[in-house]
């Protein structure tokens, strides 16, 4: 039993801060500039793939760096040229333009790349295992996850609260009209804002492409649960975002590594029902079967009994 | 073929106009006498064409819909699939002067997204467009959807029924209870393939304990359930560790399900998964150190062979109809051969989509008919010879194919047609030939009264 909890603990560690790579951007950029981008996801896909053509080229070191800084700057690009002309039209059209743009790019990268799943692999040098516990590998490329993310967490923490940069970026977020008579340009911090948040969903997609394998629907099967973390952590809230995206991983992580479910429970209440029962389905579901689910659910709860978020400052 | 006639009254109208009103523009109203002489012939030929629709008729392209998940997660299977399905229409048959006294196929493709709703939105798309022939393959939720749904219409539409070929949805219900006379399957069910999987895991005394890892919808109860029973019959020596379900197309990371089958300490895995959910669970095993056998049943092609590549080598494991490696037929040989030519980045995944599709035509052929109950009845008790020289057969009882099973490894030893071009194949190690694979079925078909 310790063996599954260490490594559920572990498994659930590296998916919570995976996904917290791709809700710091989305937080960021909703707190900044108001916006839910729906095309968050897509950019982290984006990442994937280009990170993918990259390193078939020049190795997985190379795209590590070159794949984030091409999706960084085509969301620079998106917010100059597509969001800002968008804003005036008001939120929805905002949210109606990202909406469409994630549908964009998943043509884009199916026509581009195809609809077979691509071989992007782990670089050889971080091909063993890390310790091995119980006989179960700890692979070094999990290891390497759990350091990126982590490093990313601090120095945006440390950027946002420390540098003057981030001092600017506070200030625009609240008083942007006082940050622009100050002389700054505002636009500009927006548009470098939303490039660094895309550039971290590019980031999430390069280190992810190997192990959670690079496909066209890798971007449908996070996206939806980028949403929940948000809400749950608070929008607009980092530290929100970074307990939300730990317990979702723990507890979709725990949750499978399970073995309870409704027979359990009714065995304890001494209720038996036939399997010819109409709800037989029900009555047999196990805990590691609605595992995914139980995000959604946690989502239903915050909103009703806290709805700004663990975190969240606004309603 | 009744809902085309307003469409081509409505075209003739429009052609008309449209004509009469550029020729009004050129030569302005003082030539109107000539003009009309001048559109005399056309458009008697236009009415002519229109009327005499069953004469032109026999040149119309036969249209069968390919319909299947083309875009989404599942999109890879569909996208290969379609290729096939276009490859063998056009080599076997359009190359060669068509079928029928020289009508074409032509395979109008159609997006499903693999959802059951969507696939009553496209089916009705397909009835609109006057299409009597359906091949689907991925889902057998999605196939019960279609099989019902298609009763349904054929009930209520006599004259315009139409026709599931049905070359991959393999949940034995399709056959047995839930039995139509409008549905054909060209793969064994999975019944049928986990009784040739069971004896070939039966005979590996290594495996003292399984776990079984599947897809949560009809398909992967079926491969839980069934080799839980025949494992039981086969080795009641080996202890089921583990029988865990998953949602299908949901599952980021398959590492905290790998913990549990570490844990349990299996010696084998089998599982019914296929596309991305395939490829991720096969490489969360291999990557966690576990070097066991998986048994599966679609753990090849579309990029899956190369992602797994060297790691996974004689570890997986499949369950399939069609030899591969080494390719009985020199036939079947230039078959694959010509479709790389045509598709370098695609390989032949699915060989009964061909096999349908010849039978289908050969009782199109037999029956000198595109009607689909003529084509129904010409395909019950069929014996057809496919590429690789194997004689089929189609149960006219419940309209389930049978032909012969193999059970082949991944590996790069004796592949000669690999896959994905990563150098890696499949090479069949085991065969069990057809009569070996007949199974009773409870199906009581109820044949419509013509």
């Amino acid at each position: 039993m310790l063996e599954i909890f260490i490594f559920a603990t572990l498994n659930g560690i590296v998916t919570g801060l995976l996904l917290f790579m791709l809700a710091s951007g989305l937080t960021l950029i909703f707190s900044m500039m108001g916006i839910l981008n729906f095309a968050h996801a897509s950019l982290y896909m984006l990442g994937a793939y280009f990170a993918y053509s990259v390193s078939i080229r020049l190795g997985f070191w190379s795209g590590l760096i070159i794949a984030p800084i091409i999706v960084g700057v085509l969301g620079a690009l998106v917010e100059r040229y597509g969001l800002r002309q968008v804003h005036k039209s008001g939120p929805v059209a905002e949210l109606v333009f990202t909406f469409g743009l994630a549908f964009l790019i998943e043509e884009a990268i199916q026509f581009f790349w195809g609809r077979d799943t691509k071989n992007y692999q782990q670089p050889e040098i971080l091909d063993f295992a890390l310790f091995t516990l119980f006989g179960q590998e700890f692979s070094a490329y999990r290891g390497f996850m759990i350091f990126i993310s982590v490093a990313i967490f601090i120095g945006l923490y440390y950027t946002l609260t420390k540098s003057r940069i981030g001092i600017i970026i506070q200030a625009a977020i609240t008083h942007p009209h006082t940050v622009a008579n100050l002389g700054h340009n505002v636009p500009l911090i927006f548009m470098c804002v939303f490039g660094a948040g895309s550039a971290l969903a590019g980031l999430a997609g390069v280190i992810a492409g190997p192990v959670l394998t690079t496909f066209p629907g890798m971007s449908a099967v996070l996206g939806s649960i980028v949403f929940v973390i948000i809400v749950i952590g608070g929008l607009g809230s980092l530290a929100g975002a970074f307990i939300a995206s730990l317990m979702i991983g723990l507890l979709q992580s725990y949750a499978i590594a399970s073995n309870v479910g409704m027979p359990d429970l009714l065995n304890l209440l001494g209720i038996s029902f036939e399997r010819s029962h109409p709800l037989n389905d029900l009555w047999t579901i196990t805990l590691p079967q609605i595992a995914p689910i139980l995000p959604f659910l946690l989502l239903v709860l915050v909103l009703v009994f806290r709805p700004s978020g663990l975190l969240g400052k606004r309603e | 073929m009744g809902a085309f006639v307003p469409l081509r009254s409505l075209w003739l109208d429009l052609g008309l106009w449209s004509g009469l009103m550029s020729i009004q523009s050129h030569g302005g109203p003082a030539n109107m006498k000539t003009i009309n002489k001048n559109l005399v012939i056309p458009v008697f030929t236009s009415i002519l064409l229109a009327l005499g629709s069953t004469s032109s008729h026999s040149q119309e392209p036969i249209r069968i819909a390919f319909m299947d998940p083309l875009s989404g997660s599942f999109a890879s299977v569909g996208t290969s699939g379609l290729k096939i399905m276009q490859f063998s229409a056009d080599y076997l048959f359009n190359s060669k002067g068509g079928i029928l006294g020289g009508r074409m196929i032509e395979i109008v493709p159609l997006d499903n997204r693999q959802s059951p709703t969507e696939t009553q939105l496209q089916f009705r798309r397909a009835v609109s467009e006057g299409i009597q022939i359906i091949f689907q393959g991925n889902s057998s939720a999605v196939a019960n959807t279609l099989s019902t749904t298609i009763r349904r219409h054929n009930r209520r539409n006599p004259s315009q029924e139409v026709l599931q070929i049905n070359y991959s949805a393999v949940d034995p219900i399709l056959t047995e209870d839930e039995c139509s006379f409008w549905h054909f399957r060209f793969d064994a069910h999975a019944v049928m393939k986990l009784e040739t999987l069971t004896d070939f895991i039966a005979m590996n005394d290594d495996i003292k304990s399984m776990y079984i890892i599947g897809q949560d919808y009809s398909f992967g109860h079926v491969i839980s359930e069934t080799s839980i029973d025949m494992l039981e019959a086969k080795r009641p020596d080996i202890e089921i560790v583990g029988n865990e379900f998953h949602p299908i197309g949901q599952v980021k990371d398959f590492t905290p399900y790998v913990t549990k089958i570490v844990a349990s300490g299996a010696d084998a895995v089998i599982t019914g998964n296929y596309g991305a959910d395939m490829v991720s669970l096969a490489r969360s095993i291999i990557d966690s150190g576990l070097r066991i056998p998986i048994y599966t049943f679609y753990a090849a092609y579309d990029g899956i062979t190369a992602t797994l590549g060297a790691d996974a080598k004689d570890l997986v494991h499949l369950i399939h109809n069609e030899i591969s490696n080494p390719v009985p037929t020199e036939q079947r040989k230039e078959f694959i051969r010509a479709f790389k030519a045509k598709n370098p980045d695609n390989d032949v995944t699915q060989p009964r989509i061909t096999n349908a599709l010849s039978m289908v035509v050969a009782a199109m052929e037999k029956s000198q008919s595109t009607d689909p109950y003529d084509i129904a009845l010409a395909l019950e008790d069929m014996r057809f010879t496919t590429l690789s020289g194997e004689e089929v057969w189609m149960r006219g009882s419940d309209h389930q194919i049978f032909q012969s099973l193999h059970i082949s490894v991944h590996t790069d030893d004796e592949v000669e047609f690999d896959a994905d071009n990563s150098g890696f194949g499949l090479h069949s190690k085991y065969h069990v030939p057809l009569e070996e694979t007949i199974r009773d079925s409870s199906c009581r078909m109820r044949r419509p009264a013509r």
